[in-house]
């Protein structure tokens, strides 16, 4: 608040050194954990994208309903794709379809895109989060780990019908 | 440097504060009052409407429809973190820039252009969410689309904003033209100019991303990518934040000189921590851009971690520097036996000094350290568009820097609005109540986020949906405790808007003693003299077992959430 001396270019106390350091080792840790993590962890953001216009993703997610459809529940198709396979889910106001249904231990490419506006993809309850933008095919290289049902929630205001939008991932032995 | 480089016109109305011998222009207190009454308009709007939806939140209660509850989230995002904010800000900058300095307001009439953009602005913004047309949420995500005057509002408010800070920066350069001041800045004017060249690129890339998304709305642009907005607007949105944490930086600086007479212990290493804001900050605007399709690793990562998380540095050692400049200036008043007896004895009871107190503790054990993990490339994939993130901010800009505004505003009363301070005992205890409140607040938030409740959601039962997702009896009791601390958080503040309506309106009118409201006398700030720096009772280690037990609480945090992502699926 009131002015400095006039000269008070001075060499740091004994304790504003120490943390000093203290701090910048920390910052120095937190900085190493991301790469550390990027080579050694198993759960990395995705960040394989392509350009698509919405007419394009709407007739990738059509074909691939068709080719693997084995049902429908509540008015969606229910989708069983072979393991290893590539994988679409479409988001749209305010419908996730279709309803996928997964083998545990197998790996997916999980194609998502949006035909309107911003969604986000929240797979609960195991909570992973990922945006899904119009214009963008966001491929997520996927690995259930756990059997069950699992939903899709819409993490991303899309307008009025937004807590309506859910979908489903079921996840088989 | 003695001879003033313009020459001198003394045409400027200044008076004498009776309290700190402060030579304050007329002109710049008539500007610093208009923006210091906006801001308090603002949240008082934004406080009603913070009640209504913490009241939907809390789905026992469930209050509002889904229209009115997104209509309304809208609309508190706009008044409390831009109008709010932003008003008080420009109250403080011009604060910093005139009154601080013993200089004058340069051009008066630009600030009034300022002022009446920023009201026009926030005005515009209000009528068209209230009116329905803008259900787009404060980010406005493009493509969702809203009416050509919402856009507009908020490129008006951005330019009065850009007007304001331009200003202050005139009034400095001229203020070591005339030699209104001598040497260098005080730190908290430092703090300000930080804040304000955070400001100019922050307000500058808004305009890019709002500018286009006006013409968008008009029609006048066919298609405006989704990916490329939201990096425009963040390089807005997030750094905005950052403005309001170098001015309250700058503020916790200033309640604790006033409060305890503490000054900095080492003006190089906190000008150097404010240095380390201007260079790093702005790249935590990739924080939004985490799990986005587009960006590489090598892009996330990097922007994430400000460089190598310098800005972060900057953080902790102000984390340092100010509760150990405060524990300097009590031991020199005689407070030094053991680690923590100043602690003890420390000002309580004066609500610039408790503000302070919790503002910080708020700020940095609840949202810093929620907010650098979070923002850590990975855990983001557990975070994002959760309630972990609202649960962050809330403890940051309103546990943080709102607290710390409030705390600031009843100094500015008397000596700025020269009104006696009415209601004294409601405003010992508001910090208290109000601090206490927002830490529930983000605590329940955060709770609900971990276990994956989304933010910005009407109705996380799915009631109405095609298919249910099972909400467990812990998130229901994480949401309870939000609401409930949000109705402490509501008494709080309508305490703050008591005591200053009450008092700007009704007050008695006073030429102030003193600048403290409870401690008499008002200590005295002074730098340490070269005796004292060695003195080994004069050293703040009381502090430095304070901020060890913060960074394992930090470290205990940081690497649970690791552990916690190593439970999921595999994603790559």
């Amino acid at each position: 608040m009131i002015a400095p001396p006039r000269v008070w270019w001075k060499p740091l106390g004994r304790l504003e050194r120490s943390w000093f350091k203290l701090a910048f080792v920390w910052c120095i840790f937190l900085t190493a954990m991301m790469p550390l993590w990027f080579f050694l962890g198993r759960q990395n953001v995705p960040t394989t994208t392509y350009r698509v216009t919405a007419e394009q993703f709407q007739r990738q997610v059509d074909a691939f309903i068709q080719q693997y459809q084995v049902g429908t529940e509540n008015g969606f198709p229910v989708v069983e794709p072979p393991p290893g396979s590539d994988v679409y889910m479409l988001a749209r106001m305010w419908q996730w379809t279709p309803v996928l249904k997964l083998k545990r231990g197998a790996t997916y490419r999980l194609h998502l895109s949006s035909t309107d506006v911003q969604h986000g993809f929240s797979l609960q309850p195991l909570n992973l989060n990922f945006m899904v933008l119009p214009g963008y095919d966001y491929v997520v290289t996927i690995t259930p780990t756990t059997a069950g049902e699992f939903s899709v929630v819409c993490n991303e205001y899309c307008g009025i019908g937004h807590h309506l939008m859910i979908g489903k991932i079921i996840v088989t032995e | 440097m003695a001879v003033a480089a313009i020459p001198r016109r003394e045409t400027t109305v200044f008076r004498t504060c009776s309290a700190t011998g402060l030579k304050v222009d007329v002109a710049a207190e008539r500007l610093i009052i208009a923006n210091a009454v906006a801001a308090v308009v603002a949240l008082l709007v934004g406080g009603i409407l913070a009640l209504l939806i913490a009241l939907t939140r809390w789905q026992a209660i469930h209050l509002l429809n889904p229209v009115w509850f997104y209509r309304l989230t809208t609309l508190h995002g706009i008044d409390m973190l831009i109008a709010w904010i932003v008003f008080f800000e420009v109250a403080g900058l011009y604060f910093g820039s005139t009154v601080a300095l013993n200089a004058r307001m340069v051009k008066p009439a630009i600030g009034w252009l300022a002022f009446a953009l920023m009201v026009v602005g926030g005005a515009l913004l209000n009528i068209v969410v209230l009116t329905g047309g803008a259900d787009v949420m404060f980010t406005a995500y493009v493509p969702l689309k809203a009416h050509p005057l919402f856009y507009l509002g908020y490129i008006l408010f951005a330019v009065g904003a850009l007007v304001a800070v331009g200003l202050f920066f005139t009034n400095i350069i001229v203020a070591k033209a005339e030699g209104r001041y001598e040497g260098s800045l005080p730190l908290f004017v430092f703090g300000l100019v930080t804040a304000s060249i955070i400001a100019t690129y922050t307000l500058l890339s808004g305009a890019m991303s709002l500018v286009p998304a006006f013409f968008w709305s008009l029609g006048w642009i066919e298609n405006y990518d989704a990916g490329f907005y939201r990096n425009l607007f963040w390089g807005f949105g997030h750094p905005a934040q950052q403005i309001n944490l170098a001015a309250m930086v700058a503020i916790w600086y200033v309640l604790a000189g006033i409060t305890t007479g503490a000054v900095p212990l080492n003006e190089k290493l906190s000008r150097l921590a404010f240095i380390l804001y201007i260079l790093f900050i702005n790249l935590g605007a990739a924080h939004h851009l985490l799990v986005d399709p587009g960006p590489s690793f090598a892009w996330k990562a990097t922007n994430t971690s400000y460089a190598m998380y310098l800005a972060v540095l900057g953080s902790l050692i102000h984390a340092f520097s100010i509760p150990a400049a405060v524990e300097v200036a009590l031991r020199r008043r005689g407070h030094k036996r053991g680690l923590l007896e100043w602690l003890r004895r420390a000002p309580w009871r004066e609500p610039g000094f408790s503000a302070l107190v919790i503002s910080m503790i708020v700020f940095g054990w609840i949202g810093g350290v929620t907010g650098v993990t979070i923002g850590t490339e990975q855990i983001n994939m557990m975070a994002h568009n959760t309630m972990r993130v609202p649960g962050h901010f809330h403890a940051t800009v309103v546990g943080g820097t709102t607290l710390a505004f409030m705390g600031l505003t009843y100094y500015l009363i008397p000596l700025i609005f020269r009104r006696e301070l009415k209601f004294k005992k409601l405003a010992i205890w508001q910090p208290y109540v109000y601090g206490i409140g927002m830490a529930i607040v983000s605590v329940g938030m955060v709770a609900a986020g971990l276990q994956g409740v989304a933010r910005r959601h009407w109705d996380i039962t799915f009631t109405q949906a095609p298919f249910q997702s099972p909400v467990p009896g812990t998130v229901h009791l994480a949401l309870a405790v939000l609401g409930i601390g949000a109705i402490i958080a509501i008494i709080g503040g309508a305490m703050y808007l008591i005591v200053v309506l009450a008092s700007v309106f009704t007050g008695k009118r006073v030429e102030p003693t003193s600048p403290t409201l409870v401690i008499d006398p008002p200590p005295a700030m002074g730098y340490l003299s070269e005796e004292e720096e060695k003195d080994p009772q004069l050293q703040p280690r009381g502090t430095f077992v304070l901020v060890l037990a913060f960074l394992m609480f930090f470290a205990a945090y940081y690497l649970s959430n690791w552990w916690l992502l190593g439970r999921a699926w595999m994603v790559r």
